[in-house]
């Protein structure tokens, strides 16, 4: 059994979520998107804080709300005027879109619900300290994630040299 | 009133539904980016509410979100510089305008 | 006996083969006919000191205590092993034949390349196009003549079966832009090929119930206390004819197996060795260089039948029918030919005529061989007469290309009273006439007169059947010497050089030539040729009888030659309209050609190929279309899919995913 505080804090959080992304996927103004965007996400993180995942919430802030959504927010400006609306859309594409998306919704909505409802509710956990997640980050050993964690590494350089080459001036 | 793993699923999905739609109906491509974004968030709340849930002496499914956050945001970067060549050179990033590939 | 130059006499054609084929055009004209008569020249030394060896060294593999020659397998190397008993060897053996053979080639292939050393050029001494290509050729051919009479087993032979016959459509289709010579090489190989389907199923069906490949193993038994040597012998022809008679083998048109297997084998002889009906492609194959038709379609290849009929001379014995097939298309053959030959007027024509006719006689030699009939002389007559033949046939082809070289046209007709013009010429070619008519002294006349003793013995009709062929023999070949070097002066046309004789390159083989023609008949043969390797002395049994009336026989077609054609008369044209449909039928070669024309154009085209063609044009090709039409509908169909408009791609990727969560979700939960 949950606490009011923390019952309340979920639908204040679910309402969010639903919310934020159906007006992100709405909106008009592309900038407004990208700040709805940004909710979702904060909302998102809240969630990782509520199942005790601290060390995850806080990388969701920084590299999304701090990070990705910034590199948004850029090439919006550098793509498109203020001000600018986006074009009304097609009832064509909307119609297609519409049944793409209910259709998502309707099938794993129903798998969801005839298996997941079973689920009993949230077990004890010590939320994981700094400690074991930086040494199961740096770990060689069973379940340990150094190798994944070099080759994002690898990955992140690439990256930055791929962005600065395809993006640069010719 | 208990808050089991269904309470955390279904707004996922319908975040994951809100990604769909718009990946399939925006024309600005940063905006389908957006929708990528949802997408992948929904997602990872999927690892963390089954990792949370079933099996919470354990940890794959935080680390999996975790470094599914790196790769977005370096799949960002790159998709980001990407559109902004393509404005270069089409001035503008209508995805519909962009059908030199078709048959 | 060492292997090295068993070896060396193989390696070296083939490798002036490629050599010459690869790098000639890179070296002058002269250089790579000097390395290709250089290299064949050593083959002939190898070749010559390996028979010299076989024959009078004496050693115990060779030649046993009681005097009998032995077969000696120098070396058998497994090739292709395709199961337990399907295996198949590249070897050398060594026997009287085969030594002989190699003695035979070399030289008539040594002298074939230093001829046309001077026949491949004109008066101006400038190399004629792709004489590089020639001398590659020539080597190809030699190497495979070659390795055909060493021959081990009888695929080994079949494989080089088919490499002389492709060296031969190679050589004779030379001038290679002149379309009679293109369609006459198309036709030789056609029809020996059509011949070799026979043969090849006659070496399945012989290896499938005898069991083996090997000639060792089909008419020979091991010889006491040597690897490797083998005797000949009736018994072991006899069991491999008990084997294949103890199968519940099934009989074919009253035939039994074995006598199919070998009749079938008789038939590649047939297509190689030009026999009736099988002939057609020999006289259009002088469309090649005269030295090749001296080399190949007279002295060499031609004879491939003969000797094949002779390697598997023990089983043949067994079978009386196959023995009695070979001697009536060989009596057909023979009088056909020497008919035809009478009647040509171009003197390749003749001569190649001349050259069916006298393989003829050796094919009815061997028919008519028996152990009991003067110890098997027919098969000893036959070899001995394939060696005086080659030598002296090879003779008049290279005269009469010294001939050709010097006029430049194929017809007698353009020739008349060459004799003070061309004395060496003259001299060697008539050298040549004496010998195929079988005058005492030259070589002709002892393996002709063997082989009428042969027939005398077999049976008297035969005889008096061959002894008119070499009446005829003697009547066609004065009549072409005649009119070719009496006949009336020779005029030379305005403009023209006095026909002169040739090069030394073209003169020493005529002499050479002619020389081996008036000794070789003095060869004591029956002492190292006969059919088991027992010593014959034939002088012993000679049978003078037989001698003279051959001899008179001879001078009579002579005579009458002589009479008809020596100097300008009449009588050749009285004789030719007293009897006209006869030389017209002699003239058209007996319409032959017409004949394979009419079954070939008219049946086989009309009733079987084109309604083929039309399947082929209209339900084969149709089908194929239809399937490119087909896609290509399709494909304009489904083109719009492909609108470039990503969204739409993942739509329909979307729609697809959800499908198959659907029948997940329907089917699992």
């Amino acid at each position: 059994m949950e606490s009011v505080g923390s019952i309340i804090m979920y639908f204040i959080v679910a309402l969010a979520m639903i919310v934020f992304s159906v007006m992100a996927v709405t909106t008009r103004k592309i900038l407004r998107a990208a700040t709805y965007l940004l909710f979702t996400l904060f909302a998102a993180a809240v969630v990782y804080f509520m199942l005790d995942y601290e060390f995850l919430g806080a990388v969701q802030i920084a590299v999304y709300a701090g990070g990705i959504v910034v590199l948004f927010v850029f090439a919006i400006l550098l793509t498109s005027r203020p001000g600018d609306n986006t074009e009304r859309l097609t009832s064509k594409s909307r119609i297609l879109g519409g049944i793409a998306a209910v259709a998502t919704l309707v099938i794993a909505g129903y798998a969801l619900l005839s298996r997941c409802i079973s689920f009993a509710t949230k077990p004890a956990m010590e939320a994981p300290d700094m400690q074991t997640v930086g040494s199961t980050l740096m770990g060689t050993g069973a379940g340990q994630y150094l190798l994944p964690f070099e080759a994002v590494s690898v990955l992140l350089l690439a990256c930055i040299i791929g962005g600065v080459v395809v993006a640069r001036k010719r | 009133m208990e808050i089991t793993a269904i309470y955390y699923l279904i707004p996922a999905l319908v975040m994951f539904c809100c990604g769909v739609y718009g990946f399939i109906t925006r024309k600005n491509m940063i905006a389908m980016l957006i929708s990528l974004e949802l997408m992948l968030n929904a997602v990872d709340i999927n690892f963390v509410v089954f990792n949370r849930f079933l099996f919470p002496e354990q940890m794959e499914g935080m680390f999996f979100t975790l470094f599914a956050i790196a790769i977005a945001a370096a799949e960002t970067a790159l998709a980001i510089a990407i559109i902004i060549n393509i404005f270069r050179a089409a001035k503008n990033i209508d995805v519909r305008s962009l059908n030199e590939m078709k048959f | 006996m060492d292997v090295t130059i068993p070896i060396l006499i193989l390696a070296i054609p083939l490798f002036m083969f490629v050599f010459l084929g690869l790098l000639g055009m890179k070296m002058t004209h002269k250089l790579a006919g000097i390395l290709g008569t250089a290299g064949m020249g050593t083959v002939m030394v190898l070749a010559y000191t390996t028979a010299f060896t076989y024959f009078f060294s004496g050693a115990p593999e060779f030649i046993n205590a009681a005097g009998e020659r032995l077969q000696y397998v120098v070396f058998d190397q497994t090739w292709l092993a395709f199961t337990q008993n399907l295996v198949i060897k590249l070897g050398f053996l060594l026997d009287p034949i085969s030594a002989m053979m190699l003695v035979v080639i070399t030289t008539i292939s040594f002298m074939v390349h230093l001829y046309s050393l001077g026949y491949m050029r004109d008066h101006h001494g400038v190399y004629e196009h792709g004489f590089q290509r020639f001398y590659a050729f020539l080597s190809l051919f030699s190497f495979s003549m070659l390795g055909l009479v060493v021959a081990t087993n009888i695929f080994q032979m079949y494989i080089f079966w088919e490499l002389v016959g492709a060296s031969s459509y190679l050589l004779i289709g030379f001038y290679y832009t002149k379309p009679s010579a293109v369609s006459a090489s198309k036709k030789a190989f056609i029809v020996t090929r059509f011949a070799d389907l026979g043969f090849l199923i006659g070496i399945l069906v012989l290896s499938y119930y005898g069991g083996t490949f090997n000639f060792t193993d089909l008419t020979s038994v091991p010889a006491d206390g040597i690897a490797n040597v083998y005797q000949v012998s009736e018994g072991t022809a006899a069991s491999i004819r008990d084997l294949i008679a103890s199968n519940p083998a099934p009989t074919f048109l009253g035939g039994s197996v074995l006598t199919w297997a070998l009749v079938l084998i008789f038939m590649g002889g047939m297509g190689k060795s030009a026999m009736m009906p099988l002939h057609i492609w020999l006289p259009d194959a002088m469309e090649g260089p005269t030295p090749v038709s001296a080399l190949i379609h007279a002295a060499t290849m031609v004879v491939a039948g003969v000797y094949l009929v002779a390697r598997l001379f023990p089983l043949y014995l067994m079978e009386e029918t196959a023995l009695v097939i070979i001697t009536v298309v060989g009596a057909l053959t023979a009088f056909y030919a020497a008919m035809v030959a009478c009647t040509q007027i171009d003197i390749k024509r003749v001569l190649a005529f001349s050259t069916i006719s006298q393989i003829a006689f050796m094919m009815v030699s061997l028919g008519v061989a028996r152990p009991e009939i003067h110890h098997g002389l027919g098969y000893m007559a036959s070899m001995f007469h394939l060696f005086t033949h080659a030598m002296f046939k090879a003779l008049l082809f290279l005269g009469a290309g010294a001939l050709i070289h010097a006029i430049g046209s194929n017809d007698y007709t353009a020739m008349h009273g060459l004799r003070k013009h061309m004395p060496i010429t003259h001299i060697t070619f008539l050298i040549g006439c004496l010998a195929i008519a079988g005058i005492i002294p030259f070589s002709g006349f002892f393996s002709k007169d063997e082989i009428l003793s042969s027939c005398m013995g077999y049976d008297w009709v035969a005889y008096l059947w061959m002894s008119m062929v070499a009446g005829l023999t003697a009547f066609y070949m004065f009549r072409l010497y005649f009119l070719i070097f009496w006949w009336k002066e020779h005029k030379v046309p305005e403009g023209h050089h006095a026909p002169h004789d040739q090069p030394w390159t073209m003169s020493l083989p005529l002499i050479i030539l002619a020389v081996v023609s008036c000794v070789s008949g003095f060869i004591p043969f029956g002492k190292l040729v006969s059919w088991n390797g027992h010593p014959y002395d034939f002088m012993a049994h000679f049978d003078w009888g037989v001698a003279a009336v051959s001899l008179v026989v001879a001078l009579a077609g002579i005579g009458l030659a002589a009479k008809m054609y020596m100097h300008e008369n009449t009588l050749p044209e009285k004789f030719r309209n007293a009897v006209p449909a006869l030389w017209d039928w002699c003239h058209h070669r007996f319409y032959w050609d017409e004949l394979y024309m009419f079954i070939t154009h008219k049946i086989i085209f009309n009733s079987i190929c084109r309604p083929l063609a039309w399947f082929d044009r209209h339900i084969i090709d149709g089908t194929m279309d239809s399937f490119a039409t087909v896609t290509n509908k399709a494909s304009d169909a489904i083109k719009p899919l492909q609108s470039g408009q990503i969204q739409m791609y993942v739509w329909w990727y979307l729609i697809g995913a959800l499908a198959l969560g659907a029948v997940t979700v329907i089917c699992l939960i």
